[in-house]
């Protein structure tokens, strides 16, 4: 305990003299994370600085091991550092589907080289990646890929169409589930790994109900990938993707936690109707518990003890509760918040949010699939 | 961190085959239930529970207990819940033995309570809702001591305790938490009226009359006027108990209602192939496990000393309420027919879950309390 006390005392310390006070003020949105990536633009010096001093310590990523570009810190450690970013209010340095996906599914199934390799470039933010999960015929049916890859004895040749690409037009590399077999459904995909910038590949963003476009159409056109960067063995990249689901899910269900410190009710303002109180009061209650259960969660799955499909159900439990709360900003701001371009909405903020957070219970496995897979593996219900 | 230790897993290891023998529905609830018993739980199972040292569980050591904390205690009382073990552990072990500590009248009670003699209520509601600040009972300074005057509702035990803790005002008005005083009321005080209910799940509840009970000065439990603090240690442990219960009335229904849809038969198959009871089912386990957390955070926070812990004392009785609500809800629903019958334990769940819910707080009551000390 004493070397926790001192670990907690120094990492303070440190904090304080290197997080720029810029980034001790909580992110607006999306927009305001620092992705990375070879084609990223820094917001300002200080989301620079602040992600090279976080990397130069292996912060970015706390728990990975030293030698891929982590800060090798046990689970007690890695949980301190949070507590102590939280309370002076550390921005996230780097915000990367390497760090929350790629990076978990790499320690556990790819080759020493992979990680040396991958692993140290997703760490310092050098390669931004993106997730080939979707085709326009396998959304919830995920397994039913169709997307092709060709042996071509060194290398594979890849033929399909991905969707929901979150930020394909903005990534250096993607994680690709590739048909390399139609003799089995589940046993005939492969997990591959590779450059956007490859000859045939190509993006198309799709405009949301938000007016954003976060994600992508992408479009494979005889791509040629590299054997190497075949991730696990051929035909065996569904245990990868369902481990890789597994840590989206998780990361998902942070949305569950929403950004503020604050109580929602706290933070709307006022609120004169007694009813909409009431509401909102349960939904604090909701949260609060949702919260235990995200940091019970996260020391069950250090210590071993979570269930597999635990990250369904926080998923699940994480994405309905984000999508109460903004019905609940909407309500409580009335009209305000159905204004979609004036300055004083800050460009309808309010309501763009509101509508981002209906994906949420869709992207990473509906709400039904998390709901399926709880029934299945947990409960074990017949048929299920 | 969020995980039991290995002691408090040794302690859950010890309590869950004892409450699942020993507090088992059948040999206890049902049968005191059946045979007509006074106090509504079994005087010598409470023998029981002193030997295993869980009387004591909260006691410090230095008086002979075995001076653990709220996470134990929460540990204790979701396998009574599980069970529906009546008993008077959560309103005598857990928020008596809270109001009492460090009180000159911790001497008086505590043997008792380690050796399993005695039992300790609680009266502090006075109307049909939970509201302590709004408390009128009189309590006048006579000579040294003092007289009562007024009424208490839902004392849970009330008839069969040895000695009852009032909160009374001696100062201010209703709607003040200055003021206060809790006092140690012996059982046959003179003017003292009991009317005794058995409720929907078999317990006792008392109804208090107080007509001129007069009191000596050393019967005040703390200070005089400042009776909310020992009230709230009480009264926040008794809602992070009753938390902890409550996810065990849930998970013990749950886990007969998943049971059942492995077992009966409709349309030629089970009845939990059908995805309309699967989404339902899933949905409810993953609302058991985050009550679970809001229970043990606000257990773990207690222990702590925590400022927060009075929010999510607040939290996990409001969230536990309304999750055990619909555990017992979807049981009865999803066991169809045979769920309404009296020869089935489901409703016995039901019945508990009501009395639980509404004991030290609605989740109505304390998603307010969590919006009154959230700001809003």
């Amino acid at each position: 305990m004493a070397d926790l006390d001192s670990f907690r005392a120094e990492t303070r310390t440190w904090l304080e003299a290197n997080c720029p006070a810029e980034m001790r003020t909580p992110m607006r949105s999306e927009k305001d994370a620092c992705w990375g990536g070879r084609h990223f633009e820094f917001q300002s010096p200080a989301q620079k600085q602040w992600l090279d001093a976080m990397a130069s310590r292996g912060w970015t990523v706390p728990d990975w091991p030293t030698e891929y570009g982590g800060g090798g810190l046990s689970p007690a450690e890695a949980k301190i550092l949070k507590e102590e970013m939280a309370a002076l209010g550390c921005r996230s340095p780097l915000t990367s589907f390497g760090i929350s996906m790629l990076g978990p599914a790499l320690l556990k199934f790819g080759t020493e080289e992979q990680k040396k390799h991958y692993l140290t470039q997703i760490a310092c933010g050098e390669i931004r990646w993106c997730q080939g999960y979707s085709e326009p015929g396998a959304g919830s049916d995920l397994a039913g890929l169709q997307t092709k890859a060709e042996d071509k004895g060194d290398h594979y040749l890849v033929n399909g169409q991905k969707v929901w690409t979150s930020y394909a037009d903005q990534a250096d590399w993607i994680f690709c589930l590739v048909r390399t077999s139609t003799e089995s459904k589940h046993g005939g995909i492969s997990f591959l790994l590779f450059d956007m910038e490859s000859p045939g590949v190509s993006t198309k963003p799709i405009l949301l109900i938000s007016g954003n476009s976060p994600f992508c159409e992408t479009f494979f056109d005889d791509v040629q990938v590299p054997k190497v960067q075949l991730v696990g063995e051929e035909n065996k990249g569904w245990d990868v993707a369902k481990y890789l689901l597994g840590h989206e899910r998780e990361m998902i269900s942070g949305m569950g936690l929403g950004g503020e410190k604050q109580a929602l009710g706290a933070a709307v303002g006022p609120i004169d109707d007694p009813l909409l109180r009431a509401e909102i009061a349960t939904f604090d209650v909701d949260a609060l518990a949702f919260a235990a259960m995200s940091e019970r969660f996260i020391d069950q799955l250090k210590a071993g003890e979570a269930h597999p499909a635990m990250p369904s159900m926080m998923k699940y439990a994480g994405t309905e509760l984000n999508k109460r709360r903004h019905e609940l900003i909407m309500a409580a701001g009335g009209s305000d918040t159905l204004e979609w371009d004036s300055e004083r909405s800050k460009d309808g903020k309010a309501a763009r949010d509101w509508l981002r957070t209906k994906a949420n219970s869709i992207e990473g496995g509906t709400s039904e699939v998390q709901l399926g897979i709880v029934a299945k593996h947990i409960l074990r219900l017949p048929g299920a | 961190m969020m995980t039991l230790t290995d002691d408090q897993r040794m302690l859950q290891d010890t309590v869950r085959p004892f409450m699942a023998d020993e507090g088992a529905i059948k040999p206890q609830l049902r049968h005191w239930r059946d045979t007509g018993c006074t106090d509504g739980f079994g005087t010598q199972l409470w023998k029981q529970f002193a030997e295993l040292g869980l009387t004591g569980i909260l006691i410090p050591e230095a008086q002979g207990g075995a001076g653990l904390g709220a996470v134990e205690a929460g540990v204790v009382l979701e396998e009574i819940g599980r069970n529906l073990t009546p008993s008077p552990f959560l309103t005598t072990a857990v928020a008596a033995v809270r109001a009492l500590e460090g009180s000159a009248q911790a001497e008086r009670w505590f043997p008792g309570i380690l050796s399993g003699e005695t039992v300790a209520a609680l009266a502090i509601d006075e109307g049909k809702h939970h509201d302590p600040s709004r408390i009128a009972l009189v309590a006048k300074r006579q000579g040294n001591g003092f007289v009562l005057n007024g009424t208490k509702q839902f004392v849970v035990h009330g008839n069969s305790a040895d000695v009852i803790l009032v909160a009374a005002r001696t100062g201010g008005s209703p709607g003040e938490t200055d003021g206060l005083t809790l006092f140690a009321v012996e059982k046959g005080a003179t003017g003292l009226d009991a009317d005794t209910a058995t409720l929907a799940d078999s317990s006792k509840s008392a109804r208090l009359k107080f007509d001129n009970v007069a009191l000596d000065a050393d019967a005040v439990v703390g200070e005089v006027d400042g009776g909310w603090h020992p009230l709230s240690r009480a009264l926040n442990a008794g809602r992070a108990g009753a938390a902890s219960e409550l996810v065990g009335v849930a998970a013990g229904a749950s886990e007969m209602t998943f049971d059942y849809l492995k077992q009966r038969k409709q349309f030629g198959r089970l009845i939990g192939e059908f995805q309309a009871l699967q989404h339902r089912a899933a949905h409810l386990y993953g609302e058991i496990e985050i009550a679970r957390a809001a229970a043990l955070k606000a257990a773990q926070l207690l222990d702590a000393g925590d400022p927060r812990a009075e929010l999510f004392a607040s939290v996990a009785k409001a969230k536990a309420g309304r999750v055990s609500a619909l555990a017992v809800q979807e049981g009865v629903q999803m066991h169809g027919g045979i769920g309404m019958t009296d020869e089935h334990d489901i409703g016995l769940y039901m019945k508990r879950e009501a009395v639980l819910s509404e004991l030290f707080g609605s989740p109505r009551c304390h998603a307010g309390r969590v919006a009154e000390l959230s700001g809003y």
